[in-house]
């Protein structure tokens, strides 16, 4: 299964859609392709109904979190200090506005081959988590992604029952994003030490908490 | 804490009603009910009898696997594996550790493979076995069936506690082979109860297979279509008994199975009673690839000695292993970023995805037909919410 | 009573007895089980149930599936936030005397999934506990121990008297408030009348010791 023979394919025949191969370091050999949000539904539906590729069977829909990073560099610059032009160190830092990233398997049933591996990821971690929901290419990611949205808060367009999978219908945070932090509800603790120890020591304190 | 503002679709079950302006009637079946296999709800609406719209809800056994596991190292998440689909530990043990091979370029010597077989299969016999069991019960038997089941199920925890030193979490796989090897007289023992089970196997079949009962309530209901299965991606027993032949076992050829001849059971209605029969069936085909495993197994280390634990930390990189779990396709999917704990740590719960079609098979069915197509489903709460 | 006035009546076809014992006899040998298995610890309670151990020589005939039938509560396995609530509205319904069981490492303190943001730390926090069975998952024969001594202490309870049972006693409460799901946790976080624990004791430098306070 050639990532590159597939990627030549697909950007044949769905016109405009950016592809982009992201290589795997790891000795498991699992390349994957990252497409933009624009076309992922016509690439989806290319990949299910070419006859050499025929992907029917949509494994497993996942989300990754990617928090934002600060990033602090040294510039040089030269500026006037004290009427006289000198080199100055100044420093920089930015901030990456981080990303959700959903990754789907995709194998064939027909053709028993694969796997290949899909990856979107969104604007940022604030407001622009839309995405186009893949449920209508299969069936099988419908509770898939209803799960990413409700433990990562990536919003599906165009799935049709998004809708809290896990917790509760009342329940407003997004667990497996990497900066939840859990309820206070470590009042006893019998041997109390390492991570433990600070978390009851903040608990006490009143410093942790809603 | 960014929390999102999104549109929520707001699921209420306002009060309906059928034609002929007849009201249609609402009930919640679970979280506590004696036929849902645990903690599971569904919410029905029901025309008469008939089912109009059923929607599941999840999530009261979801005990956060997965964030728990990126505070975990890698080998620290083996034995929370057993609790995810608690009635197959091995299998479970044997797919996380599968993954993370991958992952991490591991390899296993021979007789760690087939130590990691005779585990998974008598895994699969006595799951299917306890499935059939739980199948009948709810279809309304009183546990005859459960009994004669379980007590299977006890001769094949006894082997697991002698091998694993616990009957049901064993924690048996590590990363490049087993963690024990076989005690002395265990083949023997388990070369007994194997060379048992066709004549209990053939004592189900006597009672159950050709049962008017069971034929009647179970034969052309809950029909699931091979397009279906295919599309909402259904694997395990479950779609082989609509005739899709995919058994992870033949198609990726993962460990050493593709040194034992067994057959694979097909299904072509796609009912209940199709899915009962190919369990049924698959036990034999264990008990065939058990006998060819014991009688070949050689001898050599059981982990690979290469492999150093402490300070384990694969390179960066992502790998997703998958393998023909007693209950469909069972994936977990790792992303290292070179630290001792994994980034993203996934599973692919085969119980949940076999869930996506319930609605489709149970509408048009009575309510009492919605208990025997759940239990032909073969879900287990612990890998539905993990 | 004398006991040898005892013999000499039994002798002659006389059973004597007291009230308690017999009162307590008739509720020891049939405690009747609600049907409550959460996960994996449920799994042992029904090979608890099954031939090899059977359950059902020692009163627990049948598992009702209605917590209105039963008389005993056992529950097995992790109980997560989302079904706490469900959990207090059973035991609410139980009619007294009503005992519950907390069985396994989950359902005492959270077990290994205590760091979950999900998992009630303990079902002690909303309901009286009687009996707690340590163990991930505990044999089928620790839930049988667990049984007899539960059937041992309904035995020894007075009727009469400070130490009666809960439903002897009119000043008791029998039925505990059900939490409601909140923002971002379960509101109460617990019962403060029911479970107080004592606070970690914060270690000195150099010490790991806590106790209670």
């Amino acid at each position: 299964m050639n990532l590159e023979t597939i990627k030549s394919e697909i950007e044949a025949n769905v016109p405009g859609c950016r592809l982009e191969i992201v290589a795997n370091p790891s000795p498991s050999g699992q390349h994957s392709l990252r497409v933009d949000g624009e076309h992922a539904v016509d690439v989806a539906i290319f990949l299910r109904d070419a006859s050499g590729l025929r992907f029917d069977f949509c494994s497993n829909v996942t989300g990754i979190d990617w928090p934002g990073k600060e990033l602090t560099e040294k510039v040089k610059l030269r500026k006037l200090v004290d009427g006289a032009e000198q080199e100055v160190e100044e420093i920089r830092k930015t901030t990456t506005p981080g990303s959700l990233e959903v990754v789907y398997h995709l194998y064939s049933v027909e053709k028993k081959h694969g796997p290949i591996t899909l990856r979107m990821r969104t604007q940022d971690r604030d407001t622009g988590v839309h995405l186009p929901s893949l449920t209508p290419v299969w069936r099988s990611a419908e509770f898939q992604e209803r799960e990413v949205f409700d433990l990562f808060g990536v919003v599906f367009d165009g799935h049709p029952d998004l809708r809290r999978l896990l917790m509760w219908p009342g329940f407003v945070d997004h667990p497996m994003r990497r900066d939840y932090r859990d309820p206070d509800d470590c009042e006893y603790e019998p041997t109390a030490h390492d991570a433990v120890l600070q978390r009851a020591n903040r608990h006490r304190s009143g410093v942790e908490g809603r | 804490m960014s929390t999102v503002t999104h549109p929520t679709a707001h699921f209420d079950l306002e009060p309906m009603t059928g034609p002929g302006n007849v009201q249609l009637l609402e009930i919640s079946m679970g979280p506590q009910h004696p036929s849902t296999h645990g903690v599971f709800r569904m919410k029905v609406v029901l025309d008469g009898e008939r089912v109009v719209r059923l929607k599941p809800v999840f999530g009261f056994l979801h005990r956060n696997h997965e964030k728990i596991a990126e505070s975990e190292t890698y080998l620290g998440s083996m034995p929370y594996t057993d609790r995810l689909d608690y009635m197959c530990p091995l299998t479970n043990n044997w797919a996380y550790a599968l993954a993370v091979e991958k992952l991490a370029g591991i390899e296993v010597p021979e007789r760690a493979e087939y130590l990691r077989v005779i585990a998974g299969e008598l895994t699969r016999l006595q799951n299917h076995a306890c499935l059939i069991g739980f199948l009948m019960q709810d279809l309304g038997s009183s546990g005859t069936p459960l009994m004669y089941a379980f007590r299977e199920r006890e001769k094949i925890l006894d082997l697991f506690e002698a091998l694993t030193g616990a009957r049901m979490m064993g924690n048996y796989m590590r990363f490049g082979g087993c963690r024990v090897d076989l005690p002395a007289g265990w083949l023997e023992q388990a070369g007994k109860v194997v060379a048992d089970f066709p004549r209990f196997l053939d004592e189900y079949e006597r009672l159950l297979v050709g049962n008017e009962i069971l034929m009647d309530r179970t034969q052309e209901v809950g029909v699931l279509s091979r397009e279906l299965a295919v599309s909402a991606g259904i694997s395990g027993p479950m779609a082989r008994a609509s005739g899709v032949d995919y058994d992870i076992r033949k198609v990726d050829r993962y460990s050493i199975y593709d040194r034992f001849t067994f057959r694979v059971p097909l299904g072509s209605h796609g009912d209940v009673y199709d899915r009962f029969m190919v369990r049924l069936l698959e036990m034999r085909e264990s008990v065939g690839i058990l006998q060819q495993a014991m009688r070949d197994i050689p001898g050599g280390p059981i982990v690979d000695p290469k492999m150093k634990i402490r300070g384990f930390r694969p390179k960066p990189g992502e790998a997703y292993g998958r393998i023909e779990a007693p209950k469909g396709e069972l994936g977990f999917y790792l992303v290292s970023d070179g630290s001792p704990n994994p980034y993203r740590y996934r599973v692919r719960p085969p119980s949940l995805i076999n869930l996506t079609v319930l609605e489709d098979l149970c509408v048009g069915q009575n309510v009492a037909d919605i208990v025997a197509i759940l239990g032909s489903i073969d879900i287990v709460m612990g890998e539905v919410d993990r | 009573m004398d006991e040898t006035l005892k013999n000499e009546l039994s002798k002659q076809g006389i059973f004597t007895t007291s009230l308690q014992e017999l009162y307590n006899w008739g509720r020891t040998s049939s405690i009747w089980p609600l049907n409550f298995g959460l996960a994996c610890c449920a799994i042992e309670m029904i090979a608890a149930t099954m031939a090899r151990y059977d359950l059902a020589r020692f009163g627990a005939e049948v598992f009702r599936p209605s917590p209105r039938q039963a008389d005993l509560m056992i529950v097995a396995g992790t109980v997560t936030k989302k079904m706490a609530p469900q959990v207090v509205r059973l035991y609410n319904q139980m009619p007294e005397p009503k005992y519950v069981i907390s069985m396994g490492a989950c359902a005492i303190s959270g077990g290994p999934f205590k760091q979950g943001y999900n998992v009630l730390k303990g079902i002690d926090r909303y309901i009286p506990v009687d009996l707690y069975i340590p163990g991930c998952p505990p044999r089928p024969e620790a839930l049988i121990d667990a049984f007899m001594v539960l059937q041992k202490r309904i035995g020894e309870q007075p009727l009469t008297g400070a130490n009666r049972p809960r439903h002897l006693n009119a000043g008791e409460p029998s039925e505990f408030p059900v939490p409601r799901f909140g923002e971002h946790d379960l509101e109460p976080a617990k019962n403060p009348d029911l479970w107080k624990p004592p606070l970690v004791q914060i270690a000195q430098a150099g010490t790991d010791e806590s106790g209670n306070h």
